[in-house]
């Protein structure tokens, strides 16, 4: 086997309520395709983060080319030669290709840059590459593949020795993952070492030499990737470990009516005939990996992105919900994944975000808000969901993640929706709050509301749902009754590989 | 100091308003004793006078400002709308509470015309209003056919909306204008602060995905900022043509900036989210005084350009500086 480029050993990093890192090793070897795998939140991105210096690590060390190192950022990283390719591609896309590979350190003439060699030296790259890409062509002008391609050629000259690829595949067509793929063989050959991270199965089998899974932020283990099969991997990404109180059988009545009915939902790549049905007083979770298309179904849904085609019935009646406002009367709620950019109004009172939905109900003469009446209202609601917060008048930038969240949710019950879509209900929230937010879904359902809960955490699913629907690659792969439904079966379907 | 600052007046007036109304005390009381012609009745007069298109400009365009937009045409459209409403009374003899109307509903039409764009279509602020600028300035040329705009003068008929600015009795002008605008200020405070519409606007310029989501119209109370920003324009080229004789067309340009750095001194952010309409009656009257006094101890209107400018980079820095803690 080849030497030994980089050493992780004992890494662990801790944020606010999360232990994100639990004393993880890994190693990259020269020349070797390395995969790291686990479900979202397993704590790959952040081992990598601290690699890189995004991240600074609470304890352990990394030994890069014998030699123990330290980096504070990105860019120290990036001289020592260890490189990311994202996911989201970061290029100025109306600059020239040569103009982005060498963004920061151009050659001059005098006091002008010189394009001229910008482009030579971008010309020798691609050579070097074997890619058929014009360094003069405008970067938006490329499709995600060729554009990828060009960060792969930026990081090599910055003299990379370690490249990292965050699912470098997840925007490409099969044509260009195998563009992609031959470059990296190339890589390999060229005694780069490489990290891969990806969630897709078949790509870890096609081009990777070891695997590495991660899951919880610690280290499961690392397998010889011609050695272990699809199963193997799976198993390992699940673990054997007893969630508390997982559900064994839905409480929703066979007969309980159909409240909201989704046929054949089309919009964009990311919803692609995606069809279901929400029991009244059931929680339907939605799972999935990051990325399979959750968010879109209910952005689409609620009336936040425009739908192509596909047809809503709520209670049985055939809606046309072109418009949130057309979603929140028919009685439908969206809490955001991302509460702080869609879901709060951050310097604003807990009482002005509660009545942010329903106002036009909260008005006397003249226009005039009645804030003794939305005071009132809100701080019924405060009392009922238990947030903590010293009064209704404070910001909500000041509350804690869990109990911002309880302000939206308060925000969809005094407009008195009976139809609340969770997205990622407890991310950001730490470990007691979860518990809270659990039991007042609980409680809704009991209630009578109905809740669709996109999460990608399997314990949450497992926990919560009466039903699961999985979706992959915006295409509903799987629907479960919870009875039936096991770890296994949920990450083999959000894990499937899409006949082509 | 903490507990200053917690003190409850002190957090309803909010420390910046209470900065300007303590360098507007400080500056009065220096043009006061350096120049013993500032201090006359008069003076106070021409500079209330001089003070209220301005004013009305800027607590129209304090709206646009707090969704995170701008109007740039209330300037030119002052002028366009009030050589419009001179057109209808002198060459169409129509009576003056007409060419009211009128005035008024020009500013509101544009300021539709403006909002639609913006909320509707997705234009920047900017590029929109700087287009509306220039097609108000030239129609108002075209409407009129050049003639310069003349409102009633004292004695003539229809004369009595100048008494709604400066009201004589017995020799003595009493600045009467100054009550309306007081009026308008608590009004608009009011619609600002406790009305749907002003929650919504605010609401825009904090976290205009976050209101959207909720369900709320955002595309009508986005226009409904720059509908604002039109009536007061419309409102401010009554008092324009209250204040000066005549009226040029194709001039105005620039009146907005004045009216949109009185706001700016108020501590609205142009970046959204915050506003006041107390705190811009407190900056305009913070750029008149300057334009007012500054003549009186020798300094030119150069220089008043000169210290405007300074004083809006100093306003806004200490409020970005007390953001940040």
């Amino acid at each position: 086997m080849n030497d030994v480029i980089l050493t992780m050993k004992g890494i662990d990093k801790s944020f606010p309520g999360v232990h994100a890192l639990d004393h993880v090793d890994f190693e990259v070897r020269k020349g070797e395709v390395h995969a790291l795998m686990g479900e979202n939140g397993a704590g790959k991105s952040t081992l990598m983060g601290v690699l890189t210096g995004i991240f600074s690590k609470d304890a352990g060390t990394i030994t890069y080319e014998g030699k123990e190192v330290y980096y504070a950022s990105p860019r120290e990283a990036q001289t020592a030669g260890i490189v990311i390719v994202h996911q989201e591609l970061n290029m100025m896309g109306h600059l020239t290709v040569a103009q982005n590979i060498f963004i920061g350190r151009e050659w001059k003439k005098g006091p002008l840059i010189d394009d001229a060699r910008m482009n030579e030296e971008a010309r020798k790259l691609f050579a070097l590459l074997k890619i058929d890409i014009n360094p003069r062509e405008t970067m938006s002008r490329l499709t995600v593949g060729k554009q990828q391609m060009c960060e792969i050629a930026k990081a090599i000259s910055h003299e990379a020795k370690i490249i990292i690829f965050d699912e470098p595949t997840a925007a490409l067509t099969d044509t260009e993952i195998e563009q992609l793929f031959n470059i990296i063989r190339d890589l390999r050959q060229k005694q780069y070492g490489i990290v891969y991270i990806s969630h897709r199965m078949d790509e870890i089998k096609q081009i990777t030499d070891r695997v590495t899974v991660m899951r919880d932020g610690q280290k499961v283990g690392t397998l010889i990737t011609s050695e272990c099969t699809k199963d193997d991997i799976v198993h390992m990404m699940v673990g054997r470990v007893i969630y508390e109180e997982p559900k064994t059988h839905s409480r929703v009545p066979a007969d309980a009516p159909v409240v909201l009915k989704a046929e054949h939902l089309y919009a964009g790549r990311m919803v692609q005939d995606v069809s279901f049905e929400l029991r009244k007083g059931e929680i339907l979770g939605f799972s999935g990996l990051m990325g399979a298309g959750r968010t879109d179904t209910a952005r689409a849904l609620f009336g936040a992105d425009p739908r192509e085609s596909g047809d809503v019935y709520v209670e049985g009646k055939k809606v046309n919900i072109r418009s949130p406002q057309d979603a929140v009367r028919e009685g439908i709620g969206y809490l955001s994944e991302d509460r702080k950019r869609f879901g709060v109004v951050l310097e604003k009172t807990v009482a002005q975000n509660s009545t942010l939905a329903s106002l036009r109900h909260y008005v006397k003469y003249l226009g005039m808000i009645d804030r003794a009446a939305e005071r009132k209202v809100s701080q019924e609601m405060v009392k009922a969901l238990k947030t903590k917060t010293p009064s209704v008048d404070q910001l909500v930038m000041d509350l804690s993640g869990g109990n911002q969240q309880k302000v939206v949710v308060g925000k969809w019950l005094i407009s008195k929706s009976k139809i609340l879509i969770f997205d990622e209900p407890t991310r950001g929230i730490d470990v007691g709050a979860k518990q809270e937010i659990y039991e007042l879904m609980n409680r809704l359902v009991k209630e009578g509301k109905s809740i669709i809960m996109i999460s990608s955490e399997m314990q949450e699913i497992l926990r919560m749902s009466d039903r699961i629907v999985v979706m992959c690659e915006g295409k509903k792969t799987a629907e479960f009754d919870i009875a039936e439904a096991t770890q296994e079966k949920i990450m083999s379907a959000a894990t499937r590989e899409i006949a082509v | 100091m903490d507990r200053l600052r917690n003190h409850p007046l002190i957090k309803k007036l909010g420390v910046q308003r209470l900065v300007i109304t303590g360098v507007l005390v400080i500056l009065f009381v220096f043009f006061t004793l350096m120049s013993p012609s500032f201090r006359k009745y008069t003076t106070i007069i021409t500079m209330t006078s001089y003070m209220y298109y301005i004013m009305l400009m800027a607590i129209g365009v304090t709206f646009p400002l707090i969704t995170g937009g701008v109007d740039l045409s209330i300037g030119t459209g002052l002028v366009c709308y009030s050589i419009v409403g001179s057109y209808l009374m002198r060459q169409m003899g129509l009576p003056i509470w007409v060419a009211m109307l009128v005035t008024v509903g020009m500013g509101v039409f544009f300021g539709f015309f403006n909002g639609i764009i913006i909320a509707k279509l997705n234009l920047p602020p900017f590029i929109t209003t700087l287009c509306t600028m220039m097609i108000v300035r030239g129609l108002g040329s075209i409407l009129t056919q050049s003639m310069t705009g003349v409102w009633p003068m004292a004695g003539q008929e229809g004369s009595w909306f100048r008494d709604l600015l400066k009201y004589k009795i017995n020799g003595t002008i009493y600045p009467v204008g100054l009550v309306i605008i007081i009026i308008l200020v608590i009004i608009m405070s009011m619609v600002l602060n406790h009305t749907r519409v002003g929650r919504y606007i605010i609401a825009i310029g904090s976290n205009k995905e976050a209101l959207k989501l909720s369900g709320v119209n955002v595309v009508r109370w986005h226009v409904m900022a720059y509908v604002f920003s039109g009536f007061f324009a419309g409102l401010a080229a009554i008092a324009y043509a209250g204040t000066f004789t005549s009226i040029t067309p194709g001039t105005g340009a620039g009146f907005e900036l004045d009216a949109i750095g009185g706001a700016i001194i108020g501590g609205t952010a142009m970046t959204g989210g915050s506003g006041s309409i107390v705190g811009t009656f407190l900056g305009v009257i913070l750029i008149s005084l300057l334009k007012t006094g500054l003549p009186y101890i020798g300094l030119q209107a150069n220089w008043q350009q000169i210290i405007t400018g300074s004083i809006i980079i100093t306003a806004v820095t200490i409020d970005m500086i007390r953001r940040r803690k």
